[in-house]
């Protein structure tokens, strides 16, 4: 499996099929047990982690804090692989961190307690920590998973946004099909820690594939308005 | 406020200023009142000088080993509530200070009164009770998980704690009553240190644990993320848990066998402090320990002076402050 610089890359499989696993490996947070994952035609493994960490960024599903830190704090966070280890940020990284809060539409946010944002807020301000990191490649985790649908939008636009005007190569895992099909240019399918399927959406993302992932019957159809397909899932299929 | 250089040049200022007086007024107080310029008149030789003889001999030992485990307390609070991602954790919580509390218990009991180079049996003991605890509950969080578990470190240090209070406890009992006074005396805390000698020797260990402090800021401000936060920032996760784990334990240990268990202050401190300067670790790091220093050293001009001529522990003084404090906290946190 390979995935080429520029693209949205979707990663999709039921509960427990390998997708946070498959998210870590390329992350470099998990050795794999067999074969390689490389960045560029380098191992990994080989790449010191700060330097990966300038390289690769990674969006988790949910941040819980232990302690409450403010929105520039946590943006300000993602400048840490930049820092030597004694090194307070300056005013570069000042500035990067708060165009990254611009970017993501949360400046206004800045001094806000970060236990104080609704959950989109949140996810933003958290995809403005790793923008941060000037890294040319985003990894995200359910990045919608507990979002209503306005924040859902919200999240989807700005990663489009980040891809076109950024040129930002992004891979995210996600449960909801509706949000794949909009964003993502081709998918990765899982099941069972294989990958069974992957491609460009207009081929990957079809009745067939769904049932075979998840045992559910759908349709699948171009919508005309949103201007991409539309899963809508019909009945459940007992497969025991 | 956002800029962190400012932050951290104004906190370690501040409380620094206030360690420092802290532990040049401290002195002043107790039944014979001395002053301060004529402990510095350079003009009367010290061996006629009083009261110079009475500041350097008798209370500034005990005013630097206050201010070094209210430091090391105060610190290692603070980095035990970032490992163990929970606000509420002490430097006690790991049951470090229980195994500090059997070492020295047994060595009483069993009437140990050797002492080398200034250091008694009894610090020595609870030093190596503490060690036992630490290694304990470092094999438990290692033995379940390839990684570092840091619940399971949690629910191991709980165990331990009370299961060594039981073992304190059944020392108390077989002891005759002269040294189970002594033991009780010793788990009250208590800084009325013999000279220099044992803070020299609790010194490299609180100046390692310190050096290990200074290293961990950026790793604590991502933990409190989490863990895989901080991997993907470039932090090598498990090392940072270790050093945090084993640099605060050198430090609580160090710091009890010195002063006993002086609660209170581990949590107390970095509390307030966060409110003050807010929850980066690389201020709030260094302001806590600074700000640990000079409460305790207060604590105890109060646990000397507020009954005078009594004496009382002064950890009866950090409980009874930090009792309220720490429930009031309860409430107020979410």
């Amino acid at each position: 499996m390979a995935i080429d610089r520029g693209r949205i890359v979707g990663i999709l499989g039921p509960n427990g099929s390998g997708k946070t696993t498959l998210l870590r490996l390329l992350a470099g947070m998990l050795k794999p047990d067999a074969g390689t994952v490389t960045l560029e035609g380098r191992s990994l493994a080989s790449i010191p982690r700060a330097a990966l960490a300038r390289s690769i960024a990674v969006v988790p599903q949910e941040t819980h804090l232990a302690f409450d830190y403010s929105v520039l704090e946590i943006a300000l966070m993602g400048r840490y692989p930049h820092l030597g280890t004694f090194q307070l940020e300056g005013p570069r990284d000042l500035a990067v961190a708060r165009e990254a809060l611009v970017a993501t539409g949360t400046a206004s946010l800045e001094r806000r307690r970060f236990s104080t944002l609704s959950g989109g807020e949140k996810q933003r301000v958290v995809i403005a920590s790793a923008l941060a990191q000037e890294a040319e490649i985003l990894l995200l985790d359910e990045p919608t998973a507990s979002l209503d649908v306005g924040s859902q939008f919200d999240v989807s636009a700005l990663l489009a946004r980040l891809n076109r005007d950024r040129g930002l190569t992004i891979v995210v895992a996600t449960h909801d099909l509706n949000f794949a099909a909009a964003l993502c240019g081709s998918l990765v399918m899982l099941s069972a820690g294989r990958l069974i399927a992957s491609g460009p959406t207009g081929e990957t993302l079809t009745s067939l594939s769904i049932q075979a992932l998840y045992g559910v019957v759908a349709d699948v159809y171009p919508h005309r308005a949103a201007g991409h397909l539309t899963v809508v899932p019909l009945r459940r299929i007992r497969r025991d | 406020m956002t800029d962190v250089r400012r932050r951290l040049a104004a906190a370690v200022a501040a409380f620094g200023a206030l360690a420092a007086a802290a532990v040049l007024a401290a002195p002043l107080a107790g039944s014979t009142p001395i002053r301060l310029d004529r402990v510095f008149d350079r003009s009367v030789p010290f061996a006629d000088n009083v009261d110079a003889q009475i500041f350097f001999i008798a209370r500034l030992p005990r005013a630097l080993a206050g201010a070094l485990v209210g430091a090391s307390l105060a610190a290692a609070g603070v980095v035990f509530q970032a490992l163990l991602r929970n606000p509420l954790a002490t430097p006690f919580t790991l049951g470090v200070s229980a195994g500090s509390a059997l070492g020295a218990m047994l060595a009483i009991t069993l009437r140990l009164h050797l002492s080398l180079w200034g250091v008694s049996a009894v610090t020595a003991a609870s030093f190596a009770g503490a060690v036992c605890a630490v290694a304990i509950v470092y094999g438990m969080a290692r033995a379940r998980h390839s990684g570092f578990s840091t619940n399971v470190l949690l629910l191991a240090g709980v165990t331990l704690n009370a299961f060594f209070s039981a073992l304190i406890l059944f020392v108390q009992y077989v002891a005759d009553s002269a040294e189970a006074l002594r033991t009780v005396r010793w788990l009250m805390g208590n800084l009325d240190v013999a000279g220099y000698r044992p803070i020299l020797a609790a010194l490299p260990l609180c100046a390692l644990s310190f050096a290990a402090f200074a290293w961990l800021p950026r790793a604590l401000n991502l933990l409190s993320l989490d863990a895989d936060a901080a991997a993907s920032r470039g932090i090598d996760v498990l090392r940072a848990q270790r050093v945090a784990f084993f640099s605060a334990s050198m430090a609580t240990g160090a710091a009890v066998s010195l002063g006993g268990p002086i609660g209170f202050i581990g949590i107390i401190v970095p509390h307030l402090v966060r409110l003050i300067v807010g929850a980066d670790h690389r201020v709030t790091l260094p302001a806590s320990a600074l700000f640990g220093a000079a409460f305790l050293v207060g604590a105890d001009v109060a646990a000397r002076t507020v009954m005078a001529p009594v004496e009382l522990p002064v950890g009866i003084i950090t409980a009874l402050v930090g009792g309220p404090f720490f429930l009031w906290l309860l409430v107020r946190a979410r």
